[in-house]
């Protein structure tokens, strides 16, 4: 690795103010939103164009320095970590929606663009962007295809993969591939929705073509509580099986509920161990037929109140409760760690009952807010960083809830990827001869392994994990959480 | 042609001694797309690997919605099985009546005119297991609906025409199948009009099962599919015709007939080309101008995301069009040495992939 020889030349091409080096400018970038690990960077490059991408990647590659591409920095997985002396490619302003085709429901997008910001363009031709990540006010997009970000509506047309038809990036060589197209359909093998998920190990996404989906003529939301979690995920189990497909199914448990409460007001009932929110939508005297088949099947699953969103208004206030509770929850404890392992839907409630065990056994809070819908489940695990042990125990209270989602036959992660943080799971979701394939089709598109090093393989050499969890700006005090 | 050597695998085990040996493997499943499944030019000592006897559900949980089978497993046995349970693959695989198979229509990359509603297969497949050119049994996916670990293996199979690897088991996930149909047949006045009727509808809040445009007598006809509750049917169908303004619901005895046979290419003349070429509304009134000229027949299906050409002559020419207006398509039907007609991007990337996935060669050229 020559890293002089990088950063010479990176000065010659763009500005001092584009080129971060010292520590100050540096800070903001030496953690993402897993705050558990940082790591420092030997520079950071404030990307204005693809071309620049394009030449720090290959020269990058030349001097042989590893590096990571970073949008907004919301991973949770540690996906956008720096590589300690590597450089960081930062995409934020390559924010351009290059082409907006209502005839043809697609956007043309640049990686730096924010997720929510795609939905407010198409908005005027009665159009929307579908992936909603609760981060959708901040994330962008390349982080979105990087991470195959997920969010409360996948349930009915699927997470960022399903909506992404091509990709013109660059691959940690260099080369500049063009992948799909425009149409919903291709032929030969879908190298784009192998590239989407991929966690910048196949390189940086330079313009990616995003489908668009006319707005639903309807909705119909409806908030159930529920005297335990597990009475909320039969609930869910129950929906499922009667045949309906709603767009979102989502559960808070008792802690999640009184942090959202105490956020955003959002109107939820405070006396209930478990909220389950299920919303319909699609052509109006459909949903009304399938609202009365619901709220059948509801009504079975014992719940203590039912209340429906009688308006736009009251429907948007109980998905600001959802969308915030994570950082809600983050007023409730100095540290949390936020798991993401999937199950298979049938047995959520036997898992969410496994969670409530083990967080006794642990002596350690667990708030549960997740797209149970999806069997997708999100234990956020309460610690104090200041006390010593804590961490290691959160830890391994996150690892028992992963293996439990492997031995229920589920994912380790179903939408914030592997990052730094599942790495050493993957070994038991996957076999050597898996892992081994996967890791030869990586060196095959990045020999010297320069993108993101350190990340989802097992093998990846760990930056220091730190006792405590604010990000490096908040412990500058330049940041606070809300 | 040459002789072959045919194999019919009845375990994973059998695949990988089979492509433990030496030769070139050919795969084969229900054989319904002969373009993809007709060896040639494979030289001496090459296997066809017969997936027929490769077949079985490995897990199905109906409350789950998702099954596991062995990928041998023929179209028609999986629909009949979810069927019972009121279940079906949303993205409406062709050719279930002439015995394509799971693994055929991952291998092929095909969905058909029911994609419209709720995306097409890449949006189903959850899991693979594959034996790519070393023996190798990899899995990628899971069993889960959603999943985000490790590389997705699962797209890379996707039209990969068994040249990557051979695929040995699916996972897939399902949905509700609506309880009820209905169609309504809306003459065009012109090519122009359909696509200006297309583009509305796409744009617009129906929620349709699919939206077809045929040629009947060369007059362009769409094919607008609803589905869900049968009480709430009728009303939505109405509102529908309404806004269209015009239409003529088919009769319930022709409505499932008329998707059957639109599924297995029932239109297509016996002895011409069938290929699949992905379009959007824009490129079609230049493709079709082609097309109409050379007398080839033609359908737009899913919302004009997907043309399927009948062609009457040979490929070569088919193929120098579609390169002309930067199209790409896949032969299904007919005589093709490389079943690819028109442009393909990412080339690169491909035999980056197949270097690793079958270092040895032992795959037909991708």
């Amino acid at each position: 690795m020559n890293l002089d020889g990088l950063l010479g030349e990176l000065k010659r091409r763009v500005p001092a103010d584009r080129l971060l080096r010292k520590p100050a400018q540096l800070a903001p970038y030496e953690s993402d939103a897993l705050t558990a690990f940082r790591s420092r960077p030997a520079a950071v490059l404030l990307a204005e164009t693809q071309e620049e991408v394009i030449q720090a990647v290959r020269l990058c590659h030349r001097y042989g320095v590893p590096f990571v591409a970073r949008g907004s920095g919301t991973s949770l997985s540690g996906g956008s970590l720096p590589v300690e002396n590597g450089l960081v490619i930062a995409l934020n302003r390559l924010n351009r929606i290059l082409r907006l085709d209502p005839a043809q429901r697609i956007a043309v997008v640049e990686p730096g663009v924010i997720n929510l910001d795609v939905s407010r363009a198409a908005a005027p031709h009665g159009l929307y962007y579908a992936p909603d990540p609760s981060s959708q006010l901040i994330c962008t997009i390349g982080g979105n295809v990087a991470f195959n970000s997920g969010g409360a509506h996948c349930l009915k047309y699927g997470m960022t993969v399903n909506h992404v038809l091509g990709l013109k990036a660059v691959l940690p060589d260099g080369e500049v591939v063009q992948l799909g197209g425009e149409s919903l359909e291709q032929v030969g093998p879908d190298l784009t929705g192998f590239f989407v998920g991929s966690e910048g190990l196949f390189g940086v996404a330079l313009e990616i073509t995003l489908r668009l989906l006319p707005k639903p003529e309807c909705y119909r939301t409806v908030l159930a509580a529920y005297d335990s979690l597990q009475a909320a995920g039969d609930a869910v189990a129950s929906v499922v099986a009667s045949g309906l497909l709603p767009g979102a199914m989502e559960i808070m448990d008792a802690l999640a509920i009184e942090a959202a409460e105490a956020a955003v007001q959002a109107g939820y009932p405070r006396d209930a161990a478990a909220l389950l929110i299920v919303e319909l939508e699609g052509e109006r005297i459909q949903v009304e037929a399938e609202f009365a088949h619901l709220m059948q099947v509801i009504e079975s699953s014992n719940p203590k109140t039912v209340a429906v969103a009688k308006d736009d208004g009251e429907r948007a206030r109980i998905w600001k409760g959802r969308k915030s509770a994570f950082s809600a929850v983050g007023r409730l404890s100095p540290d949390y760690l936020v798991q993401d392992g999937v199950v298979p839907r049938s047995r959520l409630g036997e898992a969410l009952a496994t969670i409530e065990r083990l967080s006794q056994d642990y002596g350690l809070r667990v708030a549960n807010v997740f797209h149970a819908g999806d069997g997708n489940l999100h234990p956020l695990i309460l610690f104090n960083g200041r006390i010593p042990g804590e961490l290691e125990r959160a830890e391994a209270l996150a690892g028992e809830i992963i293996q439990m989602c492997i031995a229920l036959g589920g994912s380790i992660t179903g939408e914030h990827g592997v990052g730094m943080e599942k790495r050493h799971h993957m070994s038991s979701m996957f076999t050597e001869t898996d892992l081994q394939i996967m890791a030869e089709l990586r060196r095959a598109l990045d020999p010297a392994e320069l993108a993101n090093r350190g990340k989802m393989f097992p093998q990846g050499e760990a930056p220091a994990l730190h006792g405590r969890g604010p990000h490096p700006l908040e412990e500058q005090g330049v940041i606070s959480r809300m | 042609m040459t002789t072959l050597t045919t194999i019919a695998p009845q375990s994973y085990e059998e695949v990988q001694a089979a492509i433990c040996k030496d030769g070139r493997i050919f795969v084969r499943g229900g054989g319904s797309k002969p373009a993809l499944s007709t060896p040639s030019a494979l030289g001496d000592g090459a296997v066809l690997l017969d997936m027929r006897w490769l077949r079985g559900v490995v897990e199905y949980e109906p409350g789950e919605f998702v099954f596991t089978a062995r990928a041998g497993s023929s179209l028609r046995e999986i629909a009949v099985l979810l069927a019972e349970h009121g279940q079906h693959l949303p993205f409406d695989p062709p050719l279930v009546e002439q015995g394509a198979t799971l693994g055929g229509t991952i291998a092929a990359g095909l969905s058909g005119s029911g994609r419209h509603r709720y995306g097409g297969l890449r949006d189903f497949l959850i899991g693979v297991r594959f034996v790519d050119g070393q023996g190798r049994l990899v899995r990628g996916g899971g069993k889960v609906v959603k999943n985000a670990a490790g590389f997705d293996l699962p797209k890379l199979m996707i039209g990969s025409l068994g040249r990557l690897g051979v695929i040995v088991e699916v996972s897939f996930k399902v949905f509700p199948q609506p309880s009820a149909y209905a169609t309504l047949r809306v003459t065009q006045a012109s090519l122009d009009a359909a696509l200006t009727t297309i583009a509305r509808l796409n744009g617009s809040s129906f929620d349709l099962e699919a939206l077809d445009l045929v040629f009947e007598e060369e007059r362009p006809t769409l094919y607008v599919r609803q589905g869900g509750f049968a009480a709430a049917l009728a009303e939505r169908q109405e509102r529908l015709r309404a806004w269209l303004g015009g239409g003529e619901p088919l009769p319930e005895s022709e409505e499932a007939a008329f998707w059957s046979a639109s599924r297995e290419f029932a239109w297509v003349p016996a002895t011409w080309a069938l290929v699949k070429t992905p379009v959007t509304l824009g490129v079609i009134p230049a493709l079709d101008r082609v097309l109409q000229a050379a007398g080839a027949q033609r359908r737009y299906v899913a919302g004009a995301a997907l043309a399927w050409i009948a062609w009457p002559g040979d490929l070569e020419q088919l193929d120098a069009y579609l390169t002309r207006l930067q199209l790409g398509g896949l032969a299904l039907r007919g005589e093709a040495e490389w079943p690819f007609v028109g442009v393909r991007n990412g080339a690169s990337l491909t035999a980056r992939v197949k270097r690793v996935l079958d270092p040895f060669h032992r795959f037909p050229i991708l």
